[in-house]
């Protein structure tokens, strides 16, 4: 396997943060319905980040929560793969909320059909809009983003790895080429 | 890193990693029976047939509802026959619940060995939700999760199980997953009620309770069951309260906080005087609730393994 | 009916006979042992390196008939002593109904002569006490008149004392052994497991070894308080399986009693630990439980020094559906006299442990001496009883050849050299299908 490419670098994703920002503000016309979720495990720290550029801009608190939907894929059921199982923490009520769904990477959509079906079980939102850091195509199922930070092409035997401070040391977008 | 067996036959001999995975795993579970919906659709399409050859209704009440909250599909079969069923009545009676495909059995059997015996005959995960006086490993693994919740760890922590250890799958279970995790362990019960050699397992005897209150963090407190008294392995029930039951008087001599367990149902006033039963540092109730938590994870974590 | 057998190692050590020679038999007669030339009118079977030994007798069978015909019936088990090389066995009284009537004592008899054409002699056991209850003795004279070889209850152990007493002094009249499984009942309760590290992990309901020793210590004074007013005695242990027990035997015989013990394949190889390594087979769940790696040692070592007498199976068969269960409910014992005559040629001869010497006597001459059956000589004129073996050859236990209706052992499967070949008894001949 071999980098192909570096999409983003620590410049571009603090940048493309801070546009989604003020377009997820500008489009819910303020923050007074709004809550962030994010999808983990990176989901979890782009919807803090966002969390915090908007009540910086807006000069308020935004709740945040955080989504596993190990219980909820699809191939887990099938006996495909048992990942390690983290914990959602979803401490407000979500009925009649915008809820702002954040990922890093939006690629076939499942990990976003099973996000939905779980956030449907805690109550219901008013609205449900996605954010994701890259677009990388190839969907399987009738899934779209809301918010882009970048929209790539990319093919099946290609990888893209989104580090984040947070947890993996550095920030950066890398597009891998698998054999 | 999946479970290393696909059954649940008990802890002796489980790999710690193992035991953590559940307990880990089944603090995602709690967080889901916090939530306005207590379901999640990860084992849709499973059936599971509860087996339950010994009456028990709060065990069976656990395992149903965490099956139920998985989105599976429930089947009871309750024999409450004698524990000398014949054993013709018994591979019978598992065969044609196998010919309806069925994926995981919990079960209950008042004879040792009965789960074992069970994975012999049929190709589901078997699940041994109390097999005569060998072992009732979700039992001991909730008691566990209780523990490390309220005290953040079960290495080092010192733990008491008082009763009757002779006759308690219980106890069997706890010795063995504690011991595995590194706490200390020790018995407390009458002498006719200690098994032999008990010892080698790596726990301690006492013969009064009042010896052991000073020394630990934790008392796991058995139900005396009422029917040994006939078999006279003790003198009365009044004798063993004096001895071994748990009251605040007694709790008074402890040196710091003790949690007090018990695996229900109570005896009010023969193992815990009511007082200690509500008291703050009876974790009673919770283990009730951690219990369908604990199965929850059991239940994913065998029934989302690869083939 | 003539057979040769053409280099032989014919061993009885009663007549010190060990050597290598031709042996023929014709109609049932031993007619030369020698040099013997072949004749087209001979069956030859080229026996070098394999042996021939006085009949060998199994003294503890269980053939379930009459009763219990679903487990085993008086044809199939001697079918099965033919195959795994007994020219003779005894059978337990607690058949239904109990041999506490000379009638069943006949019927057995009976109908044993017409298995295999009565190439096996069985010997019935009758009970002590009437319907095995340990409360009335039962008929004794009348079953020894009928055939009776010696008395036991066996598993229904007679737990009153004063009964038991009773029992030494009528049946010392008449000069047969009283063969006693010893337990005390109201230790041993429901116990599934030798108690001790195993049972208490297992959670199986312990089964403490003294109840054996409760009843062997309470029956060995019994007979030394009796011994001036009886004057002799005949007194013989099933199964014995523990070293206390051991002990008292070694005691009570170098004080001059006149007692003998056997002791199982089983309880000389396998422990209570297998229980547990097995999971629960309930092959291993035999009364008297498996017992400790320390009490093996002590009975091989009894086996070796002579303490123990002899070797018996205690052929227990079940039905597979009984045996195919939870321990607790599935029934006690298995079978042997298909595996006995194999392992102890593997596991105790061909391991140097004892000589095949010692082996004829264990399960030959010494039961025989018990039971005050006459000795079997290997001579030129007399009646040929004879066990023929293979001490070589490599086989694997295999059930499917078994004869016994039923299958339950532990030793399914296992390698062993050394097995028997056929017997030859009351003028007929049957070669083993193991």
């Amino acid at each position: 396997m071999r980098v192909k490419e570096k999409i983003m670098d620590e410049n571009d994703i603090e940048r493309t943060l801070n546009r989604l920002a003020h377009e997820i503000i500008e489009r819910n016309k303020g923050t007074k319905n709004i809550a962030i979720v994010g999808i983990r495990t990176r989901g979890e720290f782009l919807a803090k980040r966002l969390a915090e550029k908007i009540s910086k801009i807006e000069k308020t608190q935004i709740p945040v929560g955080v989504l596993d939907i190990t219980f909820y894929r699809d191939d887990v059921r099938l006996k495909l793969r048992q990942p390690e199982v983290k914990t959602t923490e979803i401490n407000f009520t979500i009925d009649d909320k915008d809820i702002i769904l954040v990922d890093d990477v939006l690629f076939t959509g499942r990990t976003v059909r099973a996000a939905l079906d779980e956030l449907i079980d805690f109550g219901r939102p008013k609205t449900v809009q996605l954010v994701v850091l890259i677009d990388r195509g190839n969907r399987e199922l009738p899934i779209q983003p809301d918010f882009v930070g970048k929209k790539i092409k990319t093919n099946l035997n290609e990888e893209v790895k989104v580090s984040l401070r947070e947890v993996d040391g550095e920030d950066s977008v890398l597009l891998i080429e698998h054999d | 890193m999946p479970l290393k067996s696909r059954h649940l036959l008990g802890l002796e001999g489980m790999p710690k990693e193992d035991i953590e995975l559940i307990l880990n795993t089944a603090v995602s579970f709690k967080e889901v029976l916090e939530r306005p919906i207590k379901k999640v659709p990860t084992l849709q399409g499973k059936t599971i047939v509860n087996l339950f050859f010994e009456s028990s209704t709060r065990t069976r009440i656990s395992f149903e509802l965490a099956e139920r909250r998985l989105s599976a599909d429930v089947v009871n079969f309750t024999t409450a026959g004698s524990s000398i069923a014949k054993g013709e009545t018994f591979k019978d009676t598992i065969k044609n619940i196998e010919a309806m495909k069925i994926d995981m059995v919990v079960i209950r059997h008042s004879s040792s060995g009965a789960a074992h015996f069970l994975t012999k005959i049929i190709d589901a995960n078997v699940i041994n939700a109390g097999d005569g006086t060998h072992e009732h490993p979700t039992q001991a693994l909730l008691d566990i999760f209780t523990i490390r919740e309220k005290l953040g760890k079960v290495q080092g922590i010192n733990v008491c199980i008082v009763g009757d250890i002779l006759h308690s799958r219980v106890a069997r279970s706890n010795i063995f997953g504690l011991k595995t995790l590194g706490a200390n362990v020790s018995v407390c019960g009458p002498e006719t009620l200690i098994p032999k050699e008990i010892e080698k397992l790596g726990v301690e005897i006492y013969h009064n309770i009042e010896d052991v209150i000073p020394k630990v963090d934790v008392l796991n407190v058995l139900r005396l069951q009422l029917e040994r008294q006939n078999s006279a392995f003790i003198p009365s029930l009044q004798e063993y309260h004096k001895h071994f039951g748990i009251t605040r008087e007694k709790l008074e001599k402890a040196t710091k906080p003790i949690l007090i367990m018990h695996p229900g149902p109570i005896n009010r006033g023969v193992e815990l005087s009511s007082d200690v039963a509500d008291s703050e540092h009876s974790v009673i109730l919770e283990q009730v609730t951690n219990g369908v938590a604990v199965r929850m994870a059991i239940l994913y974590l065998l029934g989302t393994m690869g083939n | 009916m003539k057979i040769l057998f053409k280099n032989a190692r014919i061993i009885n050590p009663a007549q010190k006979l060990d050597e290598i020679a031709d042996i023929l038999i014709v109609d049932g007669k031993i007619e030369k042992i020698g040099k013997i030339e072949e004749n087209e009118n001979f069956q030859v079977y080229d026996f070098t390196n394999k042996i021939i030994s006085p009949g060998f007798i199994d003294m503890h069978v269980h053939l379930r008939e009459p009763g219990f015909e679903h487990k085993e019936t008086i044809k199939t088990g001697i079918e099965a002593g033919a195959n795994g090389g007994f020219t003779a066995l005894c059978c337990m009284p607690n058949t239904n109904p109990t041999a506490d009537d000379p009638s069943v004592i006949e019927y057995v008899k009976k109908k044993s002569k017409e298995a295999l054409g009565g190439i096996v002699d069985v010997y019935p056991i009758g009970a002590i006490t009437k319907r095995i209850e340990g409360l009335e003795l039962a008929p004794i004279a009348e079953l020894v008149e009928a055939g009776a070889i010696a008395f036991s209850d066996d598993g229904n152990c007679v737990q009153n004392s004063s009964v038991m007493r009773k029992a030494f002094e009528y049946i010392s009249m008449f000069d047969k052994a009283i063969i006693q499984h010893c337990e005390d009942k109201t230790l041993s309760g429901n116990g599934l497991a030798n108690e001790g590290y195993w049972s208490t992990i297992l959670g199986l309901t312990p089964y403490p070894d003294i109840s054996e020793e409760i009843i062997l210590y309470r029956d060995l004074r019994l007979l030394s308080y009796l011994k001036p007013k009886i004057k002799k005695e005949k007194y013989h242990i099933a199964h014995i399986s523990s070293r206390g027990s051991i002990e008292l035997l070694k005691k009570f015989k170098d004080a001059g009693l006149n007692i003998t013990a056997e002791v199982t394949p089983h309880h000389l190889l396998l422990t209570d630990e297998d229980i547990w390594k097995s999971n629960y087979d309930t092959n291993l769940k035999v009364n008297p439980p498996l017992k400790s790696g320390d009490d093996v040692d002590a009975l091989v070592e009894a086996l070796k020094d002579g303490t123990i007498d002899a070797i018996a199976s205690d052929h227990a068969p079940h039905a597979p559906e009984e045996k195919e269960s939870d321990f607790a409910s599935a029934p006690f014992g298995i079978i042997g006299l298909e595996t006995t005559v194999g392992l102890i040629l593997s596991e105790f001869v061909n391991k140097g442990i004892i000589t095949i010497h010692k082996m004829i006597e264990l399960l030959s001459i010494n039961p025989r001496k018990i039971l005050g059956l006459e000795p079997v000589k290997i001579s030129e004129g007399e009646k040929a009883n004879l066990t023929l073996l293979d001490p070589n050859l490599e086989w694997i236990v295999d059930e499917r050849k078994f004869k016994s209706k039923s299958k339950n052992s532990p030793f399914i499967g296992w390698k062993l050299k050394g097995k028997p070949l056929g017997i030859i008894n009351n003028g007929k001949v049957f070669w083993s299908s193991l």
